[in-house]
Formats: C-alpha cells, structure tokens, sequence
C-alpha cells in the first residue's frame, strides 16, 4: 500500500491511536462543536484563554483517523500560541490542503503540518482534516456557537 | 444434481459491462458499490446511444416518423416495465425519475388527499432516508403522526410492534422491501396482509429489491411498489412508481404542464387520463429505452440464476470477512439481500473506504442514507459492500486482503 501511506503516514496513525490533548478542560473560557454531518465526524474543542494567549487546548470527540490525528497535531501546535498566530497556522494549513497536488509543499516552513499534505489528494477528506481547525475558530471567534462543514 | 448457480457463467456477463475492464489506481477496478448503483451492459449503453442517434424526437404530439418511433419505444419500455413486475396494466405505470421521486409523488398526491389531522403514517425503522423525508413532511404539514417500527437486533421487523401500531389512525404503510443498509429481505407479503385487513393501503420502496428478487407485484399485494433504473442496471434518472389503478385514478396529479392534460384554458383545464395525468413534461425519454434494455437483460439472464449466483457471494463473503480480526457485521437478518456492512474495531469506515479505493475496491462508507439505521446499531457509520450478478468471489478475495492490510496498517 505504497499510495496509501503518503496519506496515512505514521504520524497520522501515530496521533489516532495516542491523540494528545484529548478529554474535556473543565475549566475552559472558549469552546466550540464541530460536526461533518457527511461522514459524521464529531469534535468539541476546549480552550483556556488568557487574553489574547491560548494557554492551553483540548479536543474530544470522535471521527476518523485523518480528522482525529488533524485534531490533535492542532493542539500540540496551538498551545502558548497566541489568537493571530493561530489564525496564521489555520490559514497554512487550509492553504496546504487546498492546494494543487503538484506543488511541492514547504515542509520546513509547514513543520508537523507538512503530513497533512496527502489529504490534497483525496477531495472527499479535506473537510476531514479541516474540521477540528473551523472548530477552534469557531470556539475563539464565536464562543459556544457549533460549526458544521456543510 | 445441478443447481441454477452451476449454468450461470459470470465471466460471459462480465464481457457485457465495458466499465469492468478498466483500472483504479493502477489496479483492476472491484466494484463493490452496488447497492448505491449499479455499471451498465452495453446493451443499455447502445440502447441510449441508438435512441439518440435514431429516433431522438418528442413524444405523444408529433406526426411525425422520428415522433412516432420515439413514442413507440416509450410505451413499449412501459410495457417492458409492466411485466417485469407483473403489473395488471402498463397504465398503472408511471415514469418518475427515480425512487425518490416516486415516493415524493404519492406523498404529494396521495397523502396530501387523504391523510388528515391526527392520522398515522407507518415507516419501518430501516427505511432509506427517501422513505422517511416525504412522510415527515407530510405529517407536518397535516399535523399527523410517523410511527416507526422497530426491528431487532438481526435487523429485522417486529412483527407484534407493527401489529399494536396498525390500528384506526394508520392510513398509509411505506416500507422498503430490502434494506439498503443493511440487506434484510422484509415479509412484504405478511406486512400487506395484515394492511389489508386493517384496510390500509401499503408503498413498497423496491430500489434495492428489483435487481436481486423476483418481484410480482400483484403477488405482494402492495399498492404502490416504487424503484430506480440505475439501481438495476439501467440509467439514473429514470425510475418507476407502480400503483393500483384504483388509487391512482383517484388522486390528483402533482405537477402540472405538457402532456398531462387534455385540453387547457385559461377557465379550465381538464387533466389527461392514466399514466400520463402522473407525467407532466417531456420525460426521459432515452432512459425509459435504456431501462427497457436492462430490464430485458436482467429477464434473458434470469432473476432465479442472479439470485442463486449473488447468495453465494453473499456466503462466501460473510464467511471470509468473519475471519478478519475485529470485524462485525452489522445486519444478520435470515433472509438478506447479497449487502455486507461491517464495521472493524478502531478503524474508522472512512479511513477503510479510502484505503480499499487505493486497491481498486469500491465500497461504500458512511451511513448509507440511513441514519436511523446506524443509530440503532449503536455506530456513526459502516462500511458497505454490496453484490451483483457480475461480481466474482475472486473479487471479494481481493477486498478481504485489503482489508487485511488496512488492520495491519492500523494495529
């Protein structure tokens, strides 16, 4: 399974089976409900936010191991980061998984996001990969209100 | 002794469906989709194809060459279609697009004139969501009620629920005669039986039934029987609703438009008489030929055969996935249509759905527009893979060992 692997790469398995930063933070300020109503994938993200400082991130939920592991290398990268760097890595990651399969990604500038690179080729998945992303703007942006990809 | 299955020869079937031949990701397609629709022989594809090429023209106005031809193709495909299904009389044969539409039809006409405040509409709790939407909409829009009844843990009808439902109120029954989902065949027979007695008129959702089972519709008792062409190797947007001549003459039209009516007036119009009072516009025209076609190669190969071929698919299939680690299927009905849906534990159907494509398997994942379904089993989603006549059991070997792989990837 050659082809396949570019998409599941161990990293990915790697989050799915150990997602980090899982479980509910009962003492969140920010929280939002995301849901891919096409496949069912199904996410909260929970955030305490100290000012304009994501002090700390979590996601429970469940879903498949693109949109899981998508979550979880999210919150391992958000943590400490403040609202505007979290919009700045939102918008390389989505930049990433929309662009054209034929363009190179930049893997040092992408750093962990750079395995999500796969997912440009199967259409059908990058709202996968996108959901706990849309989730955690939502949660920042609109606390409490639920995000659909639909 | 020599049963149907031993004469049947899938190899020669398989030479009539172009699509079979070609790859996926570099490897020979399995198509395993089946009951989401099927490929098509190029006895269809030629038939479209001449129809195009030969007779396009409009239908049922023209005195023309070109418009008599198509015309008298369109109603001999109605004929095709009565004897399929052993129908009383081709105008008890409406073309729709599809199912869905079929459904949406007899809410529409059917159910807008008889079910009132207070009424009760039975679903069963398998249905397709085509088979639920137009129920829900018409119940709230007449304030009446949609009983579901439930089915246990194999996926099947409970009998003594449905009996305590059907009572005074009840004015419709709609339910599918083979679960797209999961692939139990229901007791149409006993369900319109027990209608009768009540004095209820019953809707069969045949979508998944007419390609792998004999149907007679005047043998199930049913009132409506309604299915899709593509469903049974013809093309999509042509579809079938059958009804009682009594029924259907009773009830209004739902569209209105060209060829549905006799005569107009800005102070009147008088509505044509059956099938056309159901079919307002040009119709697919191309596609009643090319479900014709396929309907009568589905005749010449033989439903006894198909069925007795797609059993022991289904067989072989249930026995090889059993064996996979941390499998389990969901829908164990006696009597199933040739449909597997699996679930695996800790992987996730999508994540299945992608890889076994990247083997060239198709199947389905999801909740297979059965939502209902998936909630009773307790699981977001499965996966699906679901048989025709042209599918072998070297192909079904080819997704276990995707699958195989897929679990060893994840463990």
């Amino acid at each position: 399974m050659s082809e396949a692997s570019e998409l599941y790469q161990q990293v990915i398995l790697d989050h799915n089976k150990n997602p980090r930063n899982y479980g509910d933070l009962p003492s969140h300020t920010h929280s939002s409900e995301g849901y891919n109503p096409l496949c069912g994938d199904h996410y909260h993200v929970y955030l305490i936010m100290d000012g304009d400082t994501i002090k700390d991130i979590h996601f429970a939920g469940t879903g498949c191991a693109i949109s899981k592991a998508s979550a979880s290398v999210m919150t391992t990268l958000l943590k400490g980061k403040t609202r505007a760097q979290a919009e700045d890595l939102f918008k390389q990651f989505h930049d990433l998984v929309t662009s054209p399969v034929e363009q190179t990604p930049d893997e040092d500038a992408l750093g962990k996001l750079a395995v999500f690179a796969g997912v440009r080729e199967y259409p059908s998945r990058v709202k996968c990969a996108s959901l706990a992303w849309h989730t955690m703007k939502a949660a920042v942006d609109k606390n409490g209100q639920a995000v659909s990809t639909e | 002794m020599k049963t149907a299955a031993d004469t049947f020869d899938v190899m020669k079937i398989r030479e009539d469906f172009p699509i079979l031949h070609r790859e996926v990701h570099r490897k020979p397609l399995v198509y395993l989709d089946n009951a989401a629709t099927t490929q098509k022989p190029r006895q269809v594809i030629d038939a479209v194809s001449a129809y195009y090429s030969e007779i396009n023209s409009n239908i049922h106005r023209g005195v023309h060459y070109l418009s008599e031809k198509a015309t008298h193709a369109y109603e001999e495909a109605r004929k095709t279609v009565q004897h399929f299904i052993n129908a009383p009389s081709p105008e008890e044969i409406i073309f729709v697009r599809g199912t869905t539409e079929g459904i949406n039809l007899v809410a529409s006409s059917y159910g807008r004139q008889n079910i009132g405040e207070g009424d009760e509409i039975i679903v069963s709790a398998m249905e397709h969501h085509s088979n639920i939407v137009p129920w829900q909409m018409l119940c709230e829009e007449k304030k009446a009620k949609l009983c579901v009844i439930p089915i246990n843990d194999e996926g099947e009808i409970i009998f003594e629920e449905f009996e305590k439902m059907l009572g005074k109120r009840t004015k419709l029954i709609a339910v599918t005669h083979v679960s797209n989902a999961i692939g139990t065949v229901n007791e149409i027979k006993k369900i319109t039986a027990m209608a009768q007695q009540a004095g209820v008129p019953v809707l069969v959702d045949g979508a998944q039934a007419v390609p792998h089972l004999k149907t007679d519709v005047q043998n199930l008792g049913c009132d409506f029987y309604v299915f899709s062409g593509h469903k049974i190797y013809g093309p999509t947007g042509i579809g079938v609703l059958y009804g009682r001549r009594k029924l259907l003459e009773r009830m209004p039209p739902w569209q209105g438009g060209g060829d549905m009516i006799l005569s107009v007036t800005f102070d009147k119009t008088v509505f044509n008489a059956l099938p056309y009072k159901f079919e307002a516009g040009t119709p697919h025209i191309a596609g009643a030929t090319g479900l014709a076609a396929a309907l009568d190669y589905v005749s010449r190969t033989g439903l006894e055969k198909i069925s007795g071929h797609e059993q022991q698919l289904l067989s072989y299939a249930t026995e090889k996935l059993l064996l996979l680690k941390g499998l389990r299927i969901i829908g164990t009905a006696k009597h199933k249509a040739a449909v597997v849906s699996f679930v695996i534990e800790g992987i996730h159907p999508h994540d299945i759905g992608t890889l076994a494509d990247r083997e060239g398997v198709a199947i389905r994942t999801g909740h297979h527009c059965a939502q209902p379904v998936m909630e009773r089993f307790h699981v977001p989603a499965t996966s699906r893979a679901s048989f025709a006549f042209y599918n072998t059991t070297g192909e079904i070997d080819v997704l276990v060992s995707a699958l195989e792989k897929i679990i060893h990837l994840f463990s």
